[in-house]
């Protein structure tokens, strides 16, 4: 991909425009905040675990559109499901945003967050598409902050 | 700008910068940033190579011809910065890597030296990182406070606050002459005048000055004027601190080692009298000889030519730029370098700076070392284009069809 507007589809156009899961649980009884300091991204998790699967998740604040897609996507995608296997997804799209993983064949848990396999090719955007990932891996680990320095 | 002034000519001068005419993306690379780091012309580029392939050795290095006149060479470059800031002596002139390590040269000699506990320190509101943080280290280091200068909405300092702000305790005023996300070019020889009217040293930040403006320290008044030699069409790795000769003087070296001393012995070390003493270790000579090269070919252009070509590039892009909806420049002084920061609603600085760099338009996007700044204005970051004397008005037309392309495709 040479043209930065193949990433930039509909889909995370359209759930930058209108994030889905956006806010804050209260209580809850995972929380992390993510940062990532190259572009002054910010992100706010909090996640209501119950008996190892996530139950309900929300994120809130600020940042691009490949962040706050991915936060939005990754948010409805864990929903529902158990940590060990929100866990294995973390990895997934890392490795795949990364460029170390096909997604056609090595991401089986992401669905259609394979679209964002393209960010590979922006490199300085990764740190984008990861910080909500990055973000949930700190909360799911009882970490309040996360970084993707 | 007086009538009869010969415009340059872009087409020939363009020739001199291989990096334009190369292909980026599918696209033909437009530079729109230079004041992240200025081209260099060809001219210069050879001078450094010619350096490394038949005059390489070191600097101050005894009877050897190859290093007499590779200190020849040396030194010819300090005596063209010297002609550039029109300094009275060329021993004002002291080699740094650039603007950071100028400042912080100046924060741990002569600030340590006047700055004590309960001493403030003044800056202002529109300050890169090179020129807060030094002093904010200095500042806790000793017990001071850091005050700082407001601006208005436009982007121009507030000078009234002045009278207010400069106490009996400030010990230095240190200010961007040119603000590298706004483009303000401030009042610096009224600001000056006013600091030493109360007894306070400048120091003056010129990094995105030099290149858009004839300085001129003695008439400025300046204490220390400081710039990178790559916003100036030079290389990375070299540039310099002018500060005047009885502060040079009376401050103490900074880094120890080779070339700055005069005599070492187990009891006791003599310094070399100023550049020499702030100069320890070999410099990068191939980088003082090429930026030297460079302002030979800025000073042939003429400095008067440049800001005229620029200007006009600033007016055009101010002018189509703030036609597009929703779309805000940051920073609109009554005086402004050719220096364009903006922001388009509901599109990050971020995406923005990705979908132009897909159009081969290469501009700066985040929060410019500025954060405070960013702060001022409540943006995360602003995209910014920035026009050398090399650019045209073809290159604004590419970057604002690549604005509008953006706008559509967020829509
Ligand atoms: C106003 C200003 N001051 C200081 C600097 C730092 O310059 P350098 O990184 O070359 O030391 C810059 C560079 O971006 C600048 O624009």
């Amino acid at each position: 991909m040479t043209d930065p507007r193949e990433l930039y589809q509909q889909v995370i156009l359209e759930h930058n425009k209108k994030p889905r899961n956006f806010g804050k649980l209260d209580p809850c009884t995972h929380h992390a905040e993510g940062h990532n300091p190259l572009c002054g991204d910010q992100l706010e998790l909090s996640l209501v675990i119950e008996n190892g699967v996530v139950a309900d998740i929300k994120f809130q604040g600020s940042g691009c559109a490949i962040d706050v897609a991915s936060a939005s996507l990754m948010t409805g995608i864990v929903k529902g499901k158990p940590v060990a296997e929100a866990e294995a997804m973390i990895e997934q799209f890392r490795g795949m945003v990364r460029g170390e993983l096909d997604p056609a064949t090595q991401a089986p848990l992401l669905g259609r967050l394979t679209l964002f396999s393209g960010v590979k090719d922006l490199p300085s955007r990764v740190k984008c598409a990861i910080l909500p990932w990055a973000t949930l891996h700190a909360a799911l680990r009882g970490e309040e902050e996360a970084s993707t320095e | 700008m007086s009538a009869t002034l010969q415009p340059l000519d872009v087409t020939a001068i363009r020739r001199d910068f291989p990096l334009l005419s190369r292909v980026l993306s599918g696209k033909p690379v437009v530079y729109l940033d230079s004041a992240v780091s200025g081209q260099m012309p060809l001219c210069a580029i050879e001078r450094m190579a010619k350096y490394e392939r038949d005059e390489h050795t070191n600097v101050h290095r005894g009877v050897s011809t190859l290093s007499q006149q590779a200190t020849d060479s040396y030194e010819a470059a300090r005596e063209k910065v010297r002609r550039f800031l029109g300094a009275a002596s060329v021993r004002e002139i002291v080699w740094t890597r650039g603007t950071t390590e100028a400042i912080n040269l100046v924060a741990q000699t002569f600030g340590r030296k006047v700055v004590q506990a309960g001493d403030e320190i003044l800056v202002s509101a529109m300050e890169h990182h090179a020129n807060i943080v030094p002093w904010q280290m200095l500042a806790q280091e000793k017990g001071a406070t850091l005050k700082v200068i407001p601006i208005t909405d436009d982007g121009e300092l507030i000078l009234e606050s002045l009278d207010e702000l400069i106490t009996e305790r400030t010990k230095l005023l240190a200010v961007t002459h040119v603000s590298n996300v706004l483009g303000t070019v401030n009042p610096i020889k009224e600001i000056i005048a006013r600091a030493h009217a109360k007894g306070v040293p400048v120091l003056v930040d010129g990094a995105q000055a030099v290149p858009h403006l004839k300085v001129d320290v003695q008439d400025l008044d300046a204490d220390f004027y400081v710039f990178s030699g790559h916003k100036l069409s030079g290389p990375t790795g070299i540039g310099a601190l002018y500060g005047k000769l009885a502060h040079l003087e009376a401050m103490p070296p900074w880094h120890g080692g080779g070339n700055m001393i005069r005599s070492v012995t187990w009891e006791k070390t003599t310094y070399m009298a100023a550049p020499g003493k702030f100069e320890a270790g070999t410099p990068p000579i191939a980088a003082a000889i090429g930026l030297g090269a460079a302002l030979d070919y800025l000073t042939n252009l003429g400095l008067d030519r440049i800001a005229a070509q620029e200007h006009d590039l600033l007016v055009y892009a101010t002018e189509r730029l703030e036609r597009i909806p929703g779309l805000h420049i940051l920073g609109k002084a009554r005086d402004k370098a050719s220096v364009i920061s903006f922001v388009v609603e509901g599109i990050h600085p971020h995406d923005m700076g990705s979908l132009l760099d897909g159009e081969g338009v290469v501009i700066r996007a985040g929060h410019h070392c500025a954060q405070p700044l960013m702060a001022r204005y409540n943006v995360p970051a602003t995209t910014r284009a920035s026009f050398a004397y090399f650019n045209t008005r073809e290159d604004i037309d590419v970057l604002v069809s690549a604005v509008e392309k953006a706008i559509e495709l967020f829509k």
